[in-house]
């Protein structure tokens, strides 16, 4: 299809309106219980955009990498400290600025990857995620000297507005999202996601037909560092409303590693997928466990059976589905489709045959 | 001067020796790189499990203690043998980085498993062999070297000597070397690559039963132990992945150099780098000698 404006073509715009028209009027005229915007539309959104992050790195440039909680980690401390000492930025400039003092993280730490791939630059992407957590717990000064070792964060003020209620919090997460996200499929498509992928396919390959492997590495990790950095400070401001460092430790770049990887690699509605069902699952779970056995199980073991369940799927889809169930939907829309259009020509032939 | 050349040496003997508790989970990665390529990311899972279940055994149904040893290493060989099955065979042709994302989902799958048959608290897993310093060490080296770390070292000994000497001599380790070579060829000419799958898994079940033994007894059989055996990767990148002397040299490096760091340098930014230390270490090594120290050089054809 021809692309209408930028790489957008005119399927993508109708796709964009749709998803408008329910994220802007439906959900909030429908859903007005504020548990689903505090623990699932909320969280949903931040991750997802963590997971695009993710996404560009792991799924478009192909390189190993598990360190997202790390740069969420960064961005959102570097927000807290960007609201507290330079107020003048406001939220939205405080918001670009720490995704890119998370970006400038993920050049350095994306630098073992000109030289390792696969298993080696996971383990030198792990120094990110540790070295970060610890620097920002070990120096005071990144938490303004609070000893509880939990701040609360500042509350969000757009041009003089408080966003503080529940509702005014999913519009700034889903008015950022759908920007970023908007960027980053232009970003695919256009020469900065071929260069990507064929780094992705075969680096070698791709150097010797004139691909800077140097700019384009470091141009993927930086980009999906200032991803997760955003998502960082939106996790802890929006979703969090506190700001830990534990809150960012391993396990949460395995569960967006997760979510990449289930939703379906290099691609941008599989962030969004994969992130929808590792929220969703154990809001699931635990509802049966509740409503089904009545509290019979524990609580622990529900966990560890969503543990297992997630496990289990990560080696049925790397098996049956290597792409994830973004491919999955990609599929059954193809199959309807197929469907769809051979019962018309049925109807057709048998029109055509009661004619004759 | 005399005072602080001896504690020198007892932080560098204690990280060495700590050192070879990270080279035993190592061990098991090797294991199973030099025989099938394969990057086992579920090891550090297969440590917690096979140990959980081992204190498990003991614990909840009175087993005596090498009856349990013996019924958790079959549980890993039988581990081994889904593995091979359910998870490897069917990604036989897939590439390394499908089968390590596979790996993955397996130490998620052995984590869930293990807590939920055995549960989350804390247990305290009791060998005999206290992590104290030996009283004759202390009286006549002056030196404070926990039997712990000790034991631990003698185990690690024994555990290279007999798989070196078991992948040098044996005819089945010339088989898995053979498959590690090329696995297509050592098919062709009629080594059972399923057998070999199942040994090696299984050897790295037990190898990380004793790991996860050594780790339960100092820090008590718990989910951290998972944690801890990421660091087993920094050893890896720097001893090389399919280099037994080389998880144990890594091993050593690896315990030294962050206890010493810890030591000397950790004061001045707050303690508690050794969190990172290793993985920063890993990366000067990647960049100078991506191969590691006894790794074969990594050829890739376009």
């Amino acid at each position: 299809m021809k692309p209408v404006f930028m790489t957008y073509t005119k399927k993508d715009l109708i796709n964009l309106a749709v998803c408008m028209f329910l994220s802007v009027l439906i959900i909030p005229t429908f859903i007005t219980t504020e548990y689903w915007y505090t623990s699932i539309l909320i969280p949903w959104l931040c991750l997802a955009l963590a997971t695009i992050g993710q996404q560009i790195v792991m799924g478009y440039t192909g390189q190993l990498a598990l360190g997202a909680a790390g740069f969420m980690a960064a961005g959102a401390f570097a927000m807290f400290n960007l609201i507290l000492r330079v107020p003048d930025l406001g939220f939205v400039g405080s918001l670009i600025v720490s995704g890119l003092i998370a970006a400038a993280f993920g050049i350095l730490f994306g630098l073992p990857s000109l030289k390792v791939r696969g298993i080696y630059l996971m383990v030198a992407t792990l120094a990110s995620q540790f070295f970060i957590i610890w620097m920002i717990d070990k120096f005071g000064w990144f938490k303004n000297y609070d000893s509880s070792g939990i701040i609360t964060a500042q509350d969000i003020v757009i041009m003089g507005k408080p966003f503080t209620t529940p509702l005014a919090m999913y519009f700034v997460c889903l008015a950022v999202t759908t920007v970023l996200t908007l960027l980053a499929m232009n970003m695919a498509r256009g020469s900065t996601g071929r260069n990507w992928m064929a780094v992705r396919d075969m680096d070698i390959a791709a150097e010797s037909m004139g691909v800077s492997l140097l700019r384009t590495k470091v141009q993927a990790f930086a980009i999906s560092a200032f991803y997760c950095g955003v998502a960082g400070a939106l996790f802890a401001f929006c979703y969090l409303k506190s700001l830990e460092p534990v809150a960012f430790d391993i396990k949460l770049s395995f569960k967006i590693l997760f979510m990449c990887i289930l939703g379906g690699l290099g691609t941008i509605n599989g962030a969004f997928i994969g992130a929808a069902f590792i929220l969703l699952f154990p809001v699931l779970l635990n509802a049966i466990g509740n409503n089904v056995f009545h509290g019979a199980i524990d609580a622990t073991i529900i966990s560890s059976i969503e543990q297992v369940i997630f496990g289990g799927l990560m080696i049925i889809f790397m098996i049956y589905e290597p792409l994830g169930m973004a491919k999955l939907w990609e599929n059954l829309k193809v199959s309807l489709k197929s469907k769809l259009s051979s019962s018309g020509t049925k109807s057709l032939k048998s029109s055509a045959q009661k004619s004759e | 001067m005399v005072d602080e050349l001896l504690f020198f040496m007892e932080v560098l003997v204690g990280g060495l020796l700590a050192g070879t508790m990270y080279s035993l989970v190592a061990l098991g990665f090797v294991l199973i790189f030099k025989a099938s390529a394969t990057f086992n990311f579920s090891q550090g899972a297969m440590v917690f499990f096979s140990v959980l279940a081992f204190c498990g055994f003991m614990q909840d149904f009175n087993i005596p203690f090498v009856l349990a040893f013996i019924l958790a290493a079959l549980l890993m060989v039988v581990v081994g043998l889904c593995t091979e099955r359910l998870v490897l065979r069917p990604l036989m042709n897939a590439s390394e980085d499908t089968v390590l994302m596979a790996t993955i989902g397996l130490g998620y799958v052995l984590e869930g498993l293990a807590q939920a048959a055995w549960g989350v608290e804390v247990r305290r897993l009791d060998l005999g062999i206290g992590d104290f310093p030996v009283p004759w060490i202390a009286d006549n080296l002056k030196l404070f070297i926990s039997a712990l770390d000790i034991t631990a070292g003698l185990v690690a000994a024994i555990m290279i000597i007999g798989l070196f000497l078991l992948f040098k001599y044996t005819k089945i380790g010339l088989g898995l070397r053979a498959v590690a070579d090329d696995a297509g060829a050592a098919s062709s000419i009629g080594i059972p690559l399923k057998h070999i799958m199942l040994l090696v898994w299984s050897a790295a079940g037990v190898v990380a039963l004793v790991a996860g033994c050594m780790w339960g007894a100092r820090a008590g059989v718990q989910f951290a132990l998972v944690d801890l055996a990421l660091k087993a990767l920094p050893v890896l990148i720097i001893g090389g992945f399919s280099s037994i002397p080389g998880a144990i040299i890594g091993g050593l490096i690896i315990g030294a150099v962050e206890k010493v760091l810890e030591v000397y340098i950790g004061p001045f930014f707050g303690g508690a780098i050794e969190g990172w230390a290793p993985y920063v270490l890993a990366i000067f090594f990647l960049l100078y000698r991506p191969e590691g120290l006894f790794g074969e050089k990594i050829i890739r054809r376009v």
